[in-house]
């Protein structure tokens, strides 16, 4: 009797996933930490192109696709792995469009990910370290490496005239990856980096970091951290006691609560944040608008990550993270005709009629080094308060 | 003679005016520390957030008079909503006292279950504050910024190096000393100071001369109130305000009261300043001081910093450590632990 039940028990529970004609996919970013204000556009752009897969009506046999939102915190590895152990044991999700921050990310990767076999596509881990992580091919990111971004940097710093910098990374593995290859990039072009110090996120006082960063001197400080976290700080307190009136800002730094919180004091400054040019960006721009949110840092990329995921299970018709995984990369690169945000009801159809198509969407999407993007950035100068882009590289 | 000059103001405006202010604001929570243990005889642990409690009020207070167009012109709002700050913080650890502290004094509990106590009580402030303002960072300041800015006076002198005093920097030591003064004054000259203090010597002595101890108990917890609001609001004031840095802040704060001999006020001024600038001084890069200082093929390469400023925090308790090894009784001879 007792094995009666214990077999009709397990049944139910094999039996138990949610309705046939739902795909749900997980959107795990830091809703709180140190990015969320960069968070909420990122999910908004996700959520949009499940939103146009919904509204074509042609994904899998007029399938809808869900999005469920997990928290990553951007910091906290442990809260992170049990949101996305939450989100596929309880929820059900397919396929991950997520994390955010590279330290997060390689713990939902090792931890979860790998172990429910479930595909994860970053639109924001940078680190360079994930090129290399192990993966069974279920990580892809639609960000560049920071390899990539270390080389931007050091060119922009010394177009600019700028020879010697000293250098503060946030305490983690996005910014120890960064600041570190933009140390050997910057080395490599003729720079000189007098100093590379760590700071320590959710500090009230940045004073000493400042000052031996001050000591050390430069022509400008680089200031590899999160907008809403240490970097802030760093930058005020370097400004209040005149350490440096002049920055560098990576990806991390870009968004539009820093020049509103710092004020004038910071026009003049340079940074950069992954973007292009390309067409796609544009339309993007216009349909983020449309939908009622912001084109911010990372939104492009949250959307191209939805976008890969649809539709790579379109193509191999299947919602299993093992049989569609191998399909990310032919849909992302060439051959086939380009693909532009907006475009998800054609590109479905033409995957239906067995065409070839090479996805570029909003952030020229080309999937390099096993499944990261190769890298379009947007030189950023802060002027009259706000973020302005003056160059594509 | 220029180069000695820029030395000095270097080393003053990295290392002595930050090293002024954060000792001030240590000294404060020292005091309010230092007053609970001789007089109540425990060790606080909700110090630090009743001094993130204080701020609070007053941050709310403060944003509810710039919305009115109430504001102290070049001096921050925040001052003028001090006083409110500090009533409501006194009717919270009077609260507090009467609701949590009382029984545990009536029924004559051992220093530990107290401090126990307060840890509870420090858990609870802590959910509180997060529950009414949120966890987040929180920018109550306005009025002029700068006493004095690092271009000017670089311009002023055509000294290399400049010096910046941020308004803040210059409120919190002036407060800063015209309230140590007031307490000193308080516990010397006056007589219900003098009853403190002779409660605070021994307890059974100072009943039997008819000292009412309820008296003594609301008189020390109103003072230590008023220390503990311009400690949070000094310290939220220059640099910021964020719920999670008071309960780090209590760490150095204790350290400072134990450095300097714990029951003993005179102690927790100098232990405030003594942690507040070993902290600076070691971890300060000397580089460019000795670049001024020294011949100039003698320029050392490297930054000449002793210490990486990750072990900050760390530092305090190094002294702590030999302190308590060496003089445990702390620098002005306080209590024994």
């Amino acid at each position: 009797m007792k094995k009666v039940i214990m077999t009709a028990a397990l049944s139910m529970a094999l039996a138990a996933p949610a309705f046939a004609d739902d795909v749900k996919i997980g959107v795990i970013l830091g809703y709180t930490g140190p990015i969320e204000s960069l968070t909420p556009d990122m999910a908004a752009g996700a959520e949009l192109a499940m939103k146009e897969v919904n509204d074509s009506g042609n994904f899998m046999n007029s399938m809808t696709v869900v999005p469920v939102r997990g928290d990553s915190t951007c910091i906290d590895a442990q809260a992170a792995s049990a949101t996305a152990e939450r989100l596929i044991t309880a929820e059900g999700i397919s396929a991950i469009v997520g994390a955010d921050c590279s330290g997060v990310t390689t713990a939902i990767l090792q931890n979860v990910a790998m172990a429910n076999g479930i595909v994860m596509i970053s639109p924001s881990a940078t680190s360079p370290a994930l090129t290399t992580v192990e993966d069974n091919g279920l990580f892809f990111r639609t960000a560049p490496s920071d390899a990539r971004q270390g080389k931007i940097v050091a060119e922009i710093l010394m177009e600019r005239g700028f020879k010697t910098a000293a250098m503060t990374y946030t305490n983690n593995d996005y910014g120890k990856g960064l600041a570190d290859s933009i140390e050997a990039n910057y080395k490599a072009a003729g720079g000189t980096i007098t100093i590379n110090a760590p700071h320590e996120d959710g500090k009230a006082d940045y004073n000493a970091e400042v000052a031996s960063l001050a000591q050390a001197g430069g022509d400008i400080l680089i200031v590899a951290g999160y907008l809403d976290q240490g970097g802030k700080g760093i930058i005020q307190a370097s400004l209040d006691n005149g350490a440096f009136d002049i920055f560098y800002m990576p990806d991390g730094m870009i968004g539009d609560s820093l020049p509103e919180a710092i004020g004038p004091d910071l026009n003049g400054s340079i940074g950069d944040v992954p973007g292009t040019d390309s067409p796609g960006a544009a339309t993007f721009e216009t349909m983020a608008s449309d939908a009622g949110f912001k084109a911010g840092p990372f939104a492009p990329e949250s959307y191209d990550a939805a976008a890969l995921i649809m539709l790579a299970m379109h193509k191999s018709g299947s919602t299993d993270s093992q049989t569609f995984k191998s399909h990310i990369e032919d849909i992302a690169n060439a051959p086939g005709e380009k693909i532009y945000p907006g475009e998800l009801g054609k590109a479905l159809d033409m995957i239906a009629a067995g065409k070839d198509i090479d996805y570029v969407g909003a952030s020229a999407v080309e999937l390099v080094n096993g499944g990261e993007s190769a890298g379009n950035y947007r030189e950023i100068e802060v002027q009259n308060g706000k973020n302005v882009t003056v160059n594509f590289r | 003679m220029t180069d000695v000059l820029n030395a000095i103001v270097l080393i003053t405006n990295f290392v002595l005016v930050p090293g002024f202010t954060y000792g001030s604001q240590l000294a404060l929570g020292a005091l309010g520390i230092t007053m609970i243990y001789s007089v109540l005889r425990f060790s606080n642990f909700a110090h630090g957030e009743m001094m993130s409690f204080g701020a609070m009020i007053t941050i709310l207070v403060t944003w509810w008079m710039q919305s009115h167009g109430i504001s102290f012109g070049v001096l921050p709002t925040a001052l003028l909503a001090l006083p409110f700050g500090i009533l409501a913080t006194i009717i919270l650890v009077l609260t507090a006292d009467k609701v949590v502290f009382k029984y545990y004094r009536s029924i004559k509990a051992p220093p530990v279950t107290l401090l126990i106590v307060s840890m509870g009580l420090m858990f609870f402030l802590g959910g509180l504050i997060r529950f009414i303002i949120g966890p987040n960072d929180q920018r109550f300041f306005d009025g002029e910024r700068f006493i004095m800015k690092a271009r000017s006076f670089k311009q002023m002198t055509g000294l290399n190096e400049g010096l910046a005093i941020k308004t803040t920097q210059g409120i919190t030591v002036v407060l800063a000393i015209v309230m140590v003064a007031f307490v000193f004054w308080f516990l010397t000259y006056t007589r219900t100071g003098k009853s403190m203090r002779a409660y605070s010597n021994n307890e059974d002595l100072a009943l039997l001369s008819g000292i009412n101890p309820e008296r003594v108990v609301l008189v020390t917890w109103v003072i230590t109130a008023v220390l503990i609001t311009l400690a949070g609001t000094l310290y939220g004031l220059d640099k910021s305000y964020k719920p999670f840095t008071y309960l780090s802040l209590l760490l150095p704060i204790f350290a400072s009261a134990i450095v300097g001999g714990i029951g003993s006020p005179i102690g927790a001024i100098l232990g405030g300043f003594v942690i507040a600038f070993s902290e600076l001084f070691v971890t300060f890069a000397y580089k460019r001081v000795l670049g001024y200082l020294l011949p100039e093929q003698m320029e050392p390469d490297g930054l000449m910093q002793l210490l990486s400023t990750d072990y900050k925090i760390a530092l305090s308790f190094v002294i702590l450590v030999l302190v308590l090894i060496i003089r445990p009784t702390g620098i002005a001879g306080g209590k024994t632990l």
